[in-house]
């Protein structure tokens, strides 16, 4: 019971900061409530007991992609009034075709989740304690995730290596 | 019911004014310390050698007025002390400040909470404070304040990598992301961590002081170049949130290089029979004297170093520290699988 009122309150506020993202006027605004959105996704994860991911959600999405949106954000000039397309309202029509895209994905989802039920059940057979969830998450990525992990990584190096390249001009 | 509601908050609302005290009284000790290595008195009018200083100046904070500079983000300005104070404080919640205690006939430990990815937590905490800091300089609206704030921004995140990179080491020989398992881990081993990884330690406190803003690597608040740093515009108590969330970060790296690096709440040797008698002294005194050492390197540091230039600090941060534990990590790994 207190964990279905923890669940929709987390939820609600994570809609709200969602909406909030959008239709702040100011952009520092809109960052900061992405931050918000980010913090409460983590404590979304840290009600499931998923402890470990909650951290890195964090760490990785609140605490360092973010402050650099707000960098970005700060230094460049926003005063200046956007510029006027041809047709303005190219952006609306695509962005009604990406939301029907996403509404039909959600429900093919739960259409699916409601036709195999027993899924649940099998994975809940062997409870994972909030104990031993870095150990889980770690024993995965090292062992049936091995090639897709490794694979993650190369994909970062090499988009390291693409932005040295591309901010140092005299190699 | 009571188990799980009532004696967190008992802890919490004690650590919490623990925490606030002990940042009343740095201060003073700060200042005491800087005047006694430049052979002067430091605060003495207000009681006896100046012990009731702090509550004068908090009084005095108290009833400042509170300036907004026209055309600031109000909204913004406002919530940036609150933002640079909170994670500083709620780093608080995963600490063990001591093992056990016996209080009217019950055993209860000496931390908040002891949570499997505690040291993570710490790391997390740590990287929301910079937004308090980079808001509250974009939102005062004023030249000052937005040098000093890119230029603490860029230092926490450059040295937050470095700092991160010694957790690493320190979870490879302790095999626990649990802070209350890094101290049981130096325990079972019969060595502080400080031993077995002298240049994660080094690194860590280093990259701790750049974190915290402290001399020699106080950029941020260069006084000659840029009047006070991000927080120029702030005064009253709006002031005082930053000013008490820099001694509160102070207290927790402190507190952190204690666990992690120098056993924690454990008396010196504690497989030694011979210095049984040293139990006399409770755990948490033990966490607390290692603490307030550290804190007074701190200080003592301040008293005697040049500030670094910039160009410095950024080599200092990427070319030295960031190789170093990098370099840490793998002869680390590689020692701990060659000894299985």
């Amino acid at each position: 019971m207190s964990e279905a009122i923890a669940f929709y309150t987390l939820a609600a506020l994570i809609l709200g900061f969602a909406i909030l993202v959008i239709t702040a006027r100011s952009t520092v605004h809109s960052v900061l409530f992405l931050v918000a959105n980010f913090l409460f996704v983590a404590a979304l994860y840290a009600l499931l007991g998923a402890q470990f991911l909650a951290v890195i959600q964090v760490v990785v999405y609140a605490g360092g992609i973010v402050v650099l949106y707000l960098f970005v954000v700060m230094l460049v000039n926003l005063k200046r009034p956007p510029e006027v397309h041809k047709d303005p309202h190219r952006r609306s029509r695509l962005a009604f075709v990406m939301a029907c895209v996403l509404l039909a994905e959600i429900g093919a989802i739960a259409l699916w989740g409601y036709a195999r039920p027993a899924m649940t059940a099998t994975a809940l057979a062997t409870p994972m304690t909030a104990s031993q969830n870095v150990e889980q998450v770690g024993w995965l990525l090292y062992t049936t995730y091995l090639v897709p992990f490794e694979v993650a990584s190369m994909l970062l190096l090499v988009a390291m290596v693409g932005a040295i390249i591309l901010a140092r001009r005299d190699l | 019911m009571v188990e799980t509601l009532v004696y967190p908050l008992i802890k919490i609302v004690f650590v919490l004014t623990g925490v606030l005290i002990t940042v009343m009284y740095l201060v003073l000790l700060e200042r005491k310390v800087q005047a006694w290595v430049q052979v002067r008195y430091g605060p003495m009018r207000v009681g006896p050698h100046g012990v009731l200083q702090p509550l004068a100046d908090v009084l005095k904070l108290f009833v400042k007025e509170d300036i907004t500079p026209v055309r600031a983000d109000k909204w913004v300005y406002t919530a940036a002390p609150i933002i640079v104070l909170v994670p500083a404080l709620i780093a608080f919640a995963v600490i063990p400040f001591g093992s056990t205690v016996h209080l009217f006939g019950q055993t209860i430990p000496l931390y908040i909470s002891d949570i499997n990815v505690g040291l993570l937590y710490i790391a997390a905490v740590a990287s929301i404070g910079v937004y308090g800091i980079i808001l509250g300089g974009w939102s005062s609206n004023s030249k000052y304040p937005l040098l000093g704030s890119l230029r603490s921004s860029a230092q926490l995140i450059s040295y937050e990598l470095a700092v991160t990179m010694t957790f690493v080491t320190v979870i490879l020989i302790s095999g626990s992301l649990s802070m209350v398992g890094i101290v049981e881990a130096q325990r079972k081993g019969h060595v502080w961590f400080a031993f077995l990884q002298p240049l994660a330690c080094v690194i860590y406190f280093i990259g701790a002081l750049a974190e915290t803003n402290r001399a020699p690597f106080d950029l941020p608040e260069a006084e000659q170049e840029l009047v006070a740093g991000f927080h120029t515009e702030y005064s009253g108590m709006r002031f005082a949130l930053f000013f008490l969330a820099e001694y509160a970060n102070m207290i927790v790296v402190s507190s952190v290089a204690t666990t992690l690096f120098f056993g924690g709440w454990l008396r010196p040797f504690p497989n030694v029979a011979a210095l049984r008698f040293l139990d006399v002294v409770p755990s948490w005194a033990w966490f607390c004297l290692k603490t307030f050492g550290l804190l007074y390197l701190f200080m003592w540091i301040r008293a005697t170093f040049p500030r670094y230039r910039y160009d410095q600090l950024m080599r200092i941060g990427w070319k030295l520290l960031i190789p170093l534990a990098i370099a840490n990590i793998l002869v680390t790994a590689a020692v701990k699988v060659i000894l299985g």
